[in-house]
């Protein structure tokens, strides 16, 4: 039988088995920790900095730390809530979401974070950059509006010799998430779903299937993200 | 284009993607930029996606998809490059060559771009071009160099100087580099002949003796994070891996920093001597050197010392006649990312990748190049470590202070008479320092880079040591007649601006609001909330991964600390709140092109 190890979340005695990543650890004890690049079944990478905890007064990343035995552990603080939060507004303001005119409204995870840390206006001054829609490829449009540069697509989105269909493009403010000229225009239809799956935002939509969920219908329009977990 | 170079540039190194950087450089190299057939053909033999071999050209300052010119210049536009007079070089270069930065002439012939610090902050205004280094820049220089380049003339025969004293006038270097060394002790003295220790001490003693000596001197890391040296050899030793690493960083990114320019240049073999002696006690079998890009006019010289200690058998097989003590180093060179100096994302440029910070857990010494055992070190830790084994580590620590042992190699440079090289004991202040390199009416200084901190005369009594004063080694000078907001510390936040990789959402996204808002203030829009905001603001930075994203508000953050006045000075009094739009001006073009006149 595994480890067993001791750790407290916010004061509350947790256990978990050793090993286990922070972000597993807490949410197997019913408790939310807000994520965005991460996703289930690809390799943790810690890039969006949500899911940010004070683990034994250092700030790390839930979704790539292991969590050690008598860790103490902050999570619901006010100082953890107001970084997350910020990172949400920083989302906000380095790209151009307009929700009101996505068709990913009510199933979008930034905008549903945003809800969540109840976001009313940004502290932060929008920037609003000049951006491009790459509509090159037969089965997935590219709004780089949209795109929060996760690298969900990227790290999940490979040809079956399994070179990336997704990659960045340049550094810093100006990174973009480009899609391959030669691998994008075979995309099957299987992976063209896929990459539009993994999109958290509405920055890979299919072509020719607009708004397939009526609002109303949509997965955040009824309880707010991570309404899974009590705590 | 010579598809045949990038096929050849691809032989060369066996087709192995991990070896993606030293191709794309060497097509940089012959072709002045990577064609889209070449990123094709590389991407085809290499088993890559098209994008995969761009988001790697892309991330490199030097590597480009457009050509730059058969002359291609890179300006240094570092803090330092600017007081030495860089503005007026650059506009001269303007001028001369007829194209603004960014741009190549209509010909094809010159290409003018700007570039971070080039480790020359002892001889600004520099230039890199085609990869040569040109020192003491001013206007009558430039005039001369671009009618050079017009005539055709070979760019390696453009110098009007001696050339650099020591090995830089060496046949394989041929630089006219000043060494500037103004303080030696025992990293940059001359009483050693490399190779004694590999031969006379190593047979003698195992791994674990080595270690342990290291750990004795308590030696720590002297790239600026400060790491316990022995201790990192002694955990990479005990990792599991059939194969491990020694690298050698020598990134050397840190503005205002220069010294392991001048230890590669005069004392290689030292260098290489460190790296056998930690191979030898991690069980390593190679070594990479990591050679930042801007360095590379020490390719041939660096090579022809490898293949020297290969044919003393210091390099090689069985070295120091150690049976079954295999060892050998290969250079790799990056292509100009700042943040390629933290360890782990040099690691994965090593690997021909992106380079991106790696999460941590787990540590390059468990897992690390090629995900095996891998320790990183600076050129300066492992010099220091050849003179550890020499002399023994109780005699290391004998230097400096109880908690900061040995010497700490400076680079200073700025407003002071004798800017160069220092080897120093722990323990000095800075007020010693500053006399010691003949500084006088100092506003302040920059410690540690522009990730470091700007502090005033009433922190010159501070101690340079691990417990108080802790520094990478770059000291830049500035004194009143500077303006520090505006020259320094607006410089150095666009300088963070640029190194960002963009990972993290608070490092790539926060930095340019951090310059917004200094203009703002810069501009006289300022109002008390906007001071409150960058410190609110800074924290944030704490939750980035690495080092870089931890320190790039530091500019503003430490100025902002310790120079409350100068942003004071700056501010609207009795204002609560100003945007700083200035809706005149927004509305100026289309006022003008209907002929309107608004009424405000």
């Amino acid at each position: 039988m595994a480890d067993i190890i001791n750790f407290t979340i916010d004061g509350k005695e947790c256990v978990a088995e050793k090993g286990t990543l922070i972000l597993q650890a807490v949410q197997e004890n019913d408790i939310y920790i807000p994520t965005l690049c991460n996703y289930k079944g690809v390799k943790p990478q810690g890039s969006c900095r949500i899911c940010t905890v004070r683990a034994n007064d250092r700030l790390t990343t839930a979704c790539t730390t292991p969590v050690g035995d008598g860790m103490e552990i902050e999570n619901d603080t006010s100082e953890i809530n107001d970084f997350r939060k910020s990172v949400i507004e920083l989302l906000f303001v380095e790209g151009n979401h307009f929700c009101p005119a996505c068709e990913m409204s009510g199933e979008c995870e930034l905008q549903a974070l945003a809800y969540r840390f109840q976001m009313m206006v940004p502290r932060f001054t929008y920037q609003f950059p000049k951006r491009e829609i790459d509509a090159r490829h037969p089965k997935i449009l590219k709004d780089q509006n949209r795109c929060i540069r996760c690298k969900r697509c990227i790290r999940t989105i490979k040809d079956e010799k399994g070179r990336s269909v997704f990659a960045f493009f340049g550094r810093g403010k100006n990174i973009e998430v480009n899609v391959d000229p030669v691998l994008g225009s075979k995309l099957t239809d299987k992976l063209a779903a896929k990459a539009v799956e993994v999109c958290p935002v509405g920055s890979i939509l299919p072509r020719e299937k607009g708004f397939r969920t009526p609002i109303g219908q949509r997965k955040f329009d009824h309880e707010p993200i991570g309404s899974e977990y009590k705590h | 284009m010579g598809n045949n170079k990038v096929q050849s540039a691809i032989r060369k190194y066996n087709q192995d993607k991990t070896r993606l950087m030293d191709i794309l450089i060497e097509i940089q190299k012959d072709e002045n930029h990577i064609s889209d057939e070449a990123a094709r053909i590389i991407s085809e033999k290499l088993e890559l996606s098209i994008v995969d071999v761009e988001q790697t050209i892309s991330f490199y300052h030097f590597l480009s998809r457009e050509s730059q010119g058969k002359y291609t210049i890179y300006l240094n536009n570092s803090v330092v490059s600017n007081m030495m007079g860089g503005k007026i070089v650059a506009e001269t270069f303007e001028n001369e060559v007829g194209c603004k930065f960014g741009k190549v002439t209509d010909d094809g012939l010159i290409g003018l771009f700007d570039t971070a610090c080039i480790g020359m902050s002892d001889q600004e205004p520099a230039a890199l071009i085609n990869g040569n280094v040109f020192i003491h820049l001013t206007p009558f220089r430039v005039k001369e160099i671009v009618r050079d380049m017009r005539a055709g003339k070979d760019v390696k025969k453009m110098h009007t100087s001696y050339l650099g004293g020591s090995q830089n006038k060496s046949e394989y270097l041929n630089s006219v580099v000043r060494n500037n060394i103004m303080r030696m002790g025992p990293v940059l003295s001359d009483d050693y002949n490399p190779g004694t220790i590999i031969m006379k001490n190593l047979p003698q003693l195992t791994p674990e003796q080595v270690i342990e000596e290291v750990k004795s001197s308590n030696i720590r890391g002297r790239g600026g994070a400060g790491f316990p040296t022995g201790l990192k050899w002694e955990f990479c030793r005990k990792a599991k891996g059939d194969k491990k690493y020694i690298i050698c960083n020598a990134d050397e990114g840190e503005p205002g920093t220069f010294k392991d320019r001048v230890i590669l240049t005069e004392k290689p073999k030292l260098l290489i001597e460190g790296m056998v002696i930690a191979g030898y006690s991690i069980g390593a079998t190679e070594g990479i050197l990591y050679l930042r890009f801007e360095y590379k006019y020490l390719e041939h010289y660096l090579e022809n010392v490898l293949k020297e200690a290969r044919e003393k058998n210091l390099l090689g097989k069985d070295i120091g006649g150690i049976k079954g003590f295999h060892f050998d180093i290969r250079i790799q060179f990056g292509a100009g990312a700042y943040i390629c100096g933290e360890e782990s994302a040099l690691i994965e440029s090593v690997e021909g990748k992106r380079g991106e910070p790696r999460d941590r857990p787990p540590f390059p010494v468990e897992k690390g190049y090629n995900d095996c055992p891998t320790v990183v070190n600076n050129v300066e830790t492992l010099c220091s470590t050849v003179k550890i084994m020499l002399n023994g580590g109780e005699w290391y620590s004998s230097l400096g202070t109880p908690e900061s042992t040995g010497t700490k190699v400076l680079s200073i440079s700025g407003d002071c008479r004798y800017p160069g090289i220092y080897e120093v004991e722990w323990g000095l202040t800075i007020t010693d320092i500053l006399d010691m390199v003949g500084s006088t009416d100092v506003q302040a200084i920059q410690v540690g880079g522009p990730s470091g901190s700007l502090i005033g005369p009433e922190e010159f009594e501070r101690k340079l040591c691990y417990s108080d004063l802790v520094t990478g080694g770059s000291f830049i000078i500035f004194n009143y007649n500077r303006d520090l907001l505006k020259n320094v510390v607006l410089n150095f936040t666009d300088f963070f601006i640029e190194e960002s990789c963009g990972s993290c959402v608070p490092c790539r996204s926060m930095t340019p609001l951090f310059k917004q808002k200094l203009e703002k203030i810069l501009s006289g829009n300022g109002v008390a909330s906007d001071l409150e905001d960058l410190k609110n603001w800074g924290k944030l930075m704490k939750i980035n991964r690495c080092g870089l994203g931890h320190t790039a508000a530091n500019p503003i953050l430490t100025s902002l600390k310790n120079f409350k006045y100068l942003y004071e000075e700056k501010l609207e009094r009795g204002k609560e709140y100003e945007t700083g739009f200035n809706l005149e001006q927004a509305v100026s073009e289309s006022c003008e092109a209907t002929t309107r006149v608004p009424e405000f």
